[in-house]
């Protein structure tokens, strides 16, 4: 049999003859009894499982409950066990949370911590957002912000530092990458995968799995055939291309993310708000786009940018518009054996404004996801792209909007005038977000919201203090 | 003094390092079980076939129990789950009732494949007409009680009939899920002669002990259960847990072999109770100033397929339905309606927060109504203040004043909430940020802004009378180390970290040198649930009970050998005065032990003062009310009811607070939590009655960014008048009903987009999506 190897809490574990969807939750508490570690909601919404996994790409806070072991293999794992000093010395971030009363019933807490820590050594103080994936039913997050405050100067401990000089070179694992003979997969490059993947079209691709870990923890899926994509290097890069930017498949959203502030903000900050900072940590684009959700928010924003859509089969690969991906519910173009290698888009796009509106502001899923981008000449728009998620079985441009849209001043009055054609574009559905009336009303305010927002006026409560 | 003081909760520290043990870590022996059950998916019929043929035969199963194959070794009827009324079977017995309800039992090698396997079954169903919502159960007249239950005094309608202005309304006002971190678990050590030892993750060991022990018709004596720590309760746990313990006593009888059984996160919250959804209707005469002359309230509680609690829930309603204010005119009508949904069942606050925001909802509509500030009516109709606020420290209870009564007619000798409201509105800049506020709405028009401050008064004592009692025991070592046990669970409020103030307190010790231990049904017997804030205040005053006892054996002890007098020993600073001499507490206790003195005593209290009659409405259910006030200041987007709390103000009651730093962890989660049940929280059940909400990836509690971004907490610390535990107050319930003033906040907001001629007459939870209705509504749009 064949081997997963890592580093967990600076001991090296080879394990052999693993499952490949046995998650890394499961074996701290199962085989280890390693408790720390806790499971709160099965599918990474709650943070009670998180833990650093630190590799060539840094430190990065992730949910075990969704980690399949293979996914993990070369890598260095703190839990919260590992995250004290080997000689039981408290981290700045434990010790401050014990004096600031951050633990009460004290579930959530190894999460918070392993949250905690990972944003420490990484020197991050957007604390809302580092956290926004812990949940806590005790303290109201006053007492654990508090906490993450006062560490923030703290130095790093040494032995968190031996992390990052790991790597699978150090290890004994070698020969088949794949666990179950010839059923999985773990290609190394784009042409590995390829030629696995034709060979093996019926397999399962698992980007982040944080999707798929729920088709296993949730639905009880089996899945015959696997290939974990988190080590095909060549196809996580983003590439600049003058004009245009390349984004590969294997892109986490949280790299996207800060690959994004630069070149457009209002994508950056929906990216934000794109579920939590652990699984946009393992998440990746390709797998957003390929999973065909009508309620993701990576598509409605690409498709509005105007994103053109890489796919490869075999040695064969081909282009088309990201809008022309989505066919029906859950229904894309993507042949048989064929996968996503990236998608390109524009680098400069100055009116392009992603909404997103959910019941809650972080770590939700989106009730409508709304993104506009028009150009301008003269005081006149001469092209509009507007795409929605949330408003249809798939992400969907508005075409009537942006056809009336063509030739008029862009200002709230207009907006008002054209933003009823939204239900010429779109039948929302009802459901446990929100009502397909309400779905259709904000739909159109948006495009109100957008002309507000691009002259400047406030149309955010995110922006208003006291 | 160890009372008093800000320490850290015991826990604090394992729970930081991963090292703190809740259920579902206990190591058990090799061979354990795991169960998991397999749910109805019809909300209300009968079964017409259940083949689980596919169940027994996936990987790891060891045996499948339903009630077409329940084995001849156990008892031959189905085991009962109910804490009241006996009417919660553990699996159907051929009916069901809503969907979610455990219909078999898998036993497996795993908690993974067991879950799997229960996915399995085939089941048919001959469907009946499901009664889903409050209007179809009333259609139906299906109810618990034999009909509505009226609490009345003065005549409320002759007094609206009167009035010069009435008010009238509906409110309906949405549940919660408790959304405990830790899921429900449970596990069972089958021991020899049949007895059993449960590990359960519940507020209420006592009722767990029963229900096991009546399962198998054995006494109360032949079960042990055993809770160190929850991972978080808020009443989600007082008696949701009794149909895995049960379940795992069973599967361990039946296979001689430690079972395990916790629920994964979808169907915790598909099987279990949630907060009580309801309806309130209301009829207010009042006058031009706003002040009550006479109201009428209708309460319409669903719910859910079994009584549980609901009972004393909707009669906590009731009893709160006055909040602070002094009705001398009024007429309560509860109706607990039976559905086919989940048994809603205890939440923080148990009831009174679904009375109190009826009541708020009142004020907020009248102050509307005559043109107000929301506040001025709110004081306008306060209850006679009956303390002086004496921050000297002198006798703060010299003004006597007629002490008027609440609809149930208990005297209301404590109110305080004038000065309270006063300080706050003071420190919270109230009336200038409302004038701003008005400022910055006229010259915004897409962004609103409001404000709202309201108060609190809650009843603390448990209304059912004979569960205010608790017991402790003390063990003190003959090394000098003390050991302390007493009935109350530990689910974060740090109950146990007060206890052990108490007792360390009473040996003069630090509190570090008291031991605490896992709350044990073989230590401390016939415990109350840890329930109706009342966890300090029992358990804190049996502890020192028991730690008095041992005290005033140690001390006679010592004074006989020092020939002084027994109360002229002092206990301090880990030290023994008498007669002039010093000894370390330990030196004494190895003397004491020497000398054959026990160093062991029980400890009991009973709540002195209650009675309470349910059916007349009448008594003194209440030892004492706990206050409190809040501020909080929002904004909405008018486009989409996008909404931020800006900043809240907090001030709370504590009396002498055991240990202020637990007391304000307490205030300001429950803050929070009770902000969320009236903003995000929100649970959709189906056309068919499936709840669609079963997971935090559709039911959003609130995340870190949704705590006000100014949070400002402040106890009001003053000894309770009552004869309490360091005259301290209870604290884990009342805070949450602070949460109220986000819920009126918003509607300011709302009404900042019409011109006051029409309520904004809002549901809650305000979603963004009611709150978007609410503008509209207000603009005519």
């Amino acid at each position: 049999m064949t081997e997963v190897a890592f580093l967990l809490n600076g001991t090296q574990v080879v394990l052999k003859g693993v499952s490949p969807t046995r998650t890394l939750l499961e074996y701290l508490r199962e085989d280890i009894a390693l408790c720390g570690t806790k499971e709160g909601c099965n599918e990474g919404d709650c943070g009670a499982c998180t833990v650093i996994v630190t590799d060539g790409a840094g430190a990065k806070a992730l949910n075990a409950c969704i980690l399949f072991l293979p996914q993990i293999h070369g890598k260095a794992i703190r839990t919260v066990e590992g995250i004290s000093a080997p000689d039981g010395t408290a981290h700045p971030v434990q010790r401050e949370m014990h004096r600031h009363h951050g633990s009460q019933c004290g579930f959530c807490t190894p999460g918070f911590i392993a949250s905690m820590a990972a944003a420490h050594l990484n020197g991050d103080r957007d604390h809302d957002t580092t956290l926004a994936g812990n949940l806590c039913r005790c303290t109201g997050y006053a007492p654990i912000v508090r906490a993450a405050r006062a560490a923030e100067s703290a130095p790093v401990p040494a032995h968190l530092k031996t992390d990052a000089a790991f790597t699978l070179a150090q290890i004994s694992s070698g020969g088949e990458r794949g666990t179950r003979e010839g059923a999985d997969s773990r290609p190394q490059s784009m042409d590995e995968l390829a030629a696995w993947y034709a060979a093996h079209p019926d397999a399962t691709l698992i980007g982040g799995a944080t999707d798929v870990g729920l088709w296993v923890n949730k639905q009880h899926r089996d899945l015959p055939k696997i290939a974990f994509l988190n080590g095909v290097s060549d196809m996580a890069q983003i590439t600049d291309l003058g004009a245009r930017l390349h984004i590969g498949a294997g892109v986490t959203i949280e790299a996207l993310r800060l690959a994004m502030a630069a070149h457009h903000p209002s994508f950056a900050e929906l990216l934000r708000r794109y579920a939590s900072t652990q699984i946009r940590n393992a998440a990746t684009i390709g797998g957003n786009i390929a999973n065909g959700s009508p309620i993701g928010d990576g598509p409605p924003a690409l498709i509005a940018l105007g994103a053109v859509l890489h796919l490869r089969q075999g040695d064969a690969t081909r282009d088309l518009p990201l809008e022309d991906f989505f066919l029906d519910y859950r229904k894309q173009d993507r042949r048989l054996g064929e996968f996503v290698t990236g998608v390109t888009l524009p680098k400069s796009a100055p009116h392009f404004r992603a909404y997103k509106i959910s019941k809650r502001f972080d770590q939700d899923i989106s009730a409508v996801c709304g993104c506009f981008n028009i150009e301008i000449a003269a005081g006149k728009i001469t092209s509009a792209r507007v795409a929605f998620g949330g408003m249809a079985g798939i992400p969907k441009r508005a075409a009537a909007v942006e056809a009336a849209l063509i030739g008029q001043a862009l200002n709230p009055q207009t907006a008002a005038e054209i933003a009823p054609l939204m239900s010429r574009d779109f039948s929302p559905l009802s459901d446990m977000r929100a009502s397909k009336e309400y779905r259709l009303s904000i739909a159109q305010n948006l495009l109100i919201r957008y002309a507000h927002d691009l002259a400047g006026a406030p149309t955010s409560v995110m922006e208003v203090r006291v | 003094m160890s009372i008093g003081a800000p320490l850290a909760h015991d826990s604090a520290l394992m729970q930081l390092a991963g090292s703190a043990r809740y259920t579902d870590d206990i190591p058990l022996p090799a061979g354990t079980l795991h169960l998991a059950f397999g749910l109805s998916s019809c909300a209300h019929g009968t079964i017409t076939a259940m083949d689980l043929s596919a169940v027994r035969a996936s990987a790891g199963v060891v045996q499948v129990l339903s009630y077409l194959d329940w084995p001849a070794s156990l008892p031959a009827e189905m085991p009962d789950c109910s804490p009241s009324a006996h009417d919660e079977p553990l699996l159907s017995t051929g009916r069901v009732h809503y969907i979610g309800q455990p219909l078999f039992l898998v036993i497996a090698t795993s908690h993974h494949l067991a879950r799997r396997a229960a996915a399995k079954a085939s089941v048919t169903y001959a469907e009946l007409p499901a009664l889903l919502t409050i209007d179809e159960a009333l259609a139906a007249n299906s109810r618990f009680e034999q009909g509505p239950i009226i609490w009345a005094k003065g005549d409320a309608s002759a007094a609206i009939a009167a009035a010069p202005h009435v008010v009238e309304g509906t409110f309906n006002v949405g549940g919660q899920e408790h959304f405990y971190l830790e899921g429900q678990v449970a596990a069972a050590l089958p021991l020899e002669g049949g007895d059993l030892h449960i590990y359960s993750s519940t507020q209420h060991p006592s009722e767990i002990q029963h229900k096991v022990a009546h399962a198998f018709h054995l006494p109360m004596s032949a079960v042990r259960v055993e809770v160190r720590r929850m991972g978080g309760g808020f009443g989600g746990k007082e008696s949701q847990g009794n149909a895995l313990a049960i379940a795992c006593a069973i599967a361990a009888r039946l296979t001689g072999r430690p079972c395990k059984m916790r629920y994964d996160r979808d169907d915790d919250m598909m099987i279990t109770g949630k907060r009580h959804d309801c309806r309130i209707a209301y009829r207010a005469g009042h006058d031009a100033q706003g002040r009550l002359l006479g109201l009428e309230f209708t309460h319409y509680f669903r719910c859910g397929w079994a009584q549980d609690l609901s009972l004393p829930v909707a009669d906590r309603a009731m009893l709160h339905s006055d909040n602070c204010y002094h009705i001398p005119n009024i007429a309560i009508t509860s109706h607990r309606l039976k559905t086919n949904t989940q048994s809603a069942t205890a939440f923080r606050g148990f009831g009174g927060p679904q009375g109190m925001i009826g009541m708020e909802r009142v004020m907020d509509h009248i102050a509307f109504a005559v043109g107000r500030d929301p506040l001025a009516v709110r004081r306008a109709n306060f209850y006679r203040e009956m303390a002086t606020a004496d921050a000297s420290g002198g006798d703060i209870y010299t003004k006597v004043k007629e002490v008027q009564t609440t609809p149930f007619h208990m005297p209301v000798e404590d109110f305080i909430g004038g000065d309270l409201v006063a300080r706050l509105e003071e420190t919270s800049g109230y009336a200038a940020r409302r004038a701003e506020i008005a400022t910055w709405n006229a010259a915004s028009p897409i962004l609103k802004r409001g404000i709202a401050l309201t108060p609190v008064k809650f009843g603390i004592s448990f209304t059912l009378t004979w569960l205010n009692q608790a017991g402790a025991l003390v063990h003190v070592y003959q090394d000098g180390s003390v050991q302390l046990n007493h009935g109350g669970t530990e689910m974060g409020q740090g109950l146990n970290q007060k206890v052990a103030q108490v007792a360390a307190g009473v040996f003069g010790l630090d509190t570090g040198a008291v031991k605490i231990t896992a709350t044990d049904t073989a230590k401390v017997p016939n415990t109350s649930a840890t329930a109706a804030s009342s966890g300090s205040d029992l358990n804190g005053m049996a502890a020192r009970n028991a730690a008095e006892t041992i005290r005033a054996r140690m001390a006679a002890f010592i004074a006989g050998k020092m020939g002084v007098a027994g109360d002229s020993v002092r206990f301090e600073g880990g030290q023994v005065r008498a007669g002039g001499e010093v000894f370390g507490f330990a030196q004494v206790a190895a003397w004491a032990y020497q000398a054959r003195v026990s160093l062991s005593s029980t400890g009991y209290y009973a709540t002195p003062k209650i009675t309470w009659d349910r059916v007349k409405g009448r008594g003194r259910p209440f030892l004492y009310f706990a206050y409190g006030a809040a501020v909080t200041e929002v904004v909405i987007d008018t486009l989409t009811g996008e909404n931020r709390i800006l900043r809240a103000d907090l001030l709370h009651d504590t009396g002498s607070p055991l240990n202020p730093a637990l007391d304000i962890g307490q205030i300001e989660g429950a803050y929070v939590q009770g902000a969320g049940w009236l903003t995000m929280e929100e649970l959709i059940w189906d056309a068919k009655g499936a709840l669609k909400t079963h997971a935090p990836s559709t039911y959003k509690i609130p995340a870190c960014a949704d705590r006000p971004a100014v949070f400002n907490v402040d106890l009001w610390n003053r000894p309770n008048r009552e004869d309490t535990i360091g005259r301290s107050k209870a604290v884990g319930e009342p805070p949450f009903m602070l949460g109220i003033s986000a819920f009126f906040a918003l509607r300011d907001a709302v009404a900042a987009c019409g011109d006051g001629a029409r309520y904004p007459a809002m549901d809650a939870p305000a979603t963004p999506e009611r709150i978007l209705a609410a503008v509209q509504e207000q603009r005519h749009v």
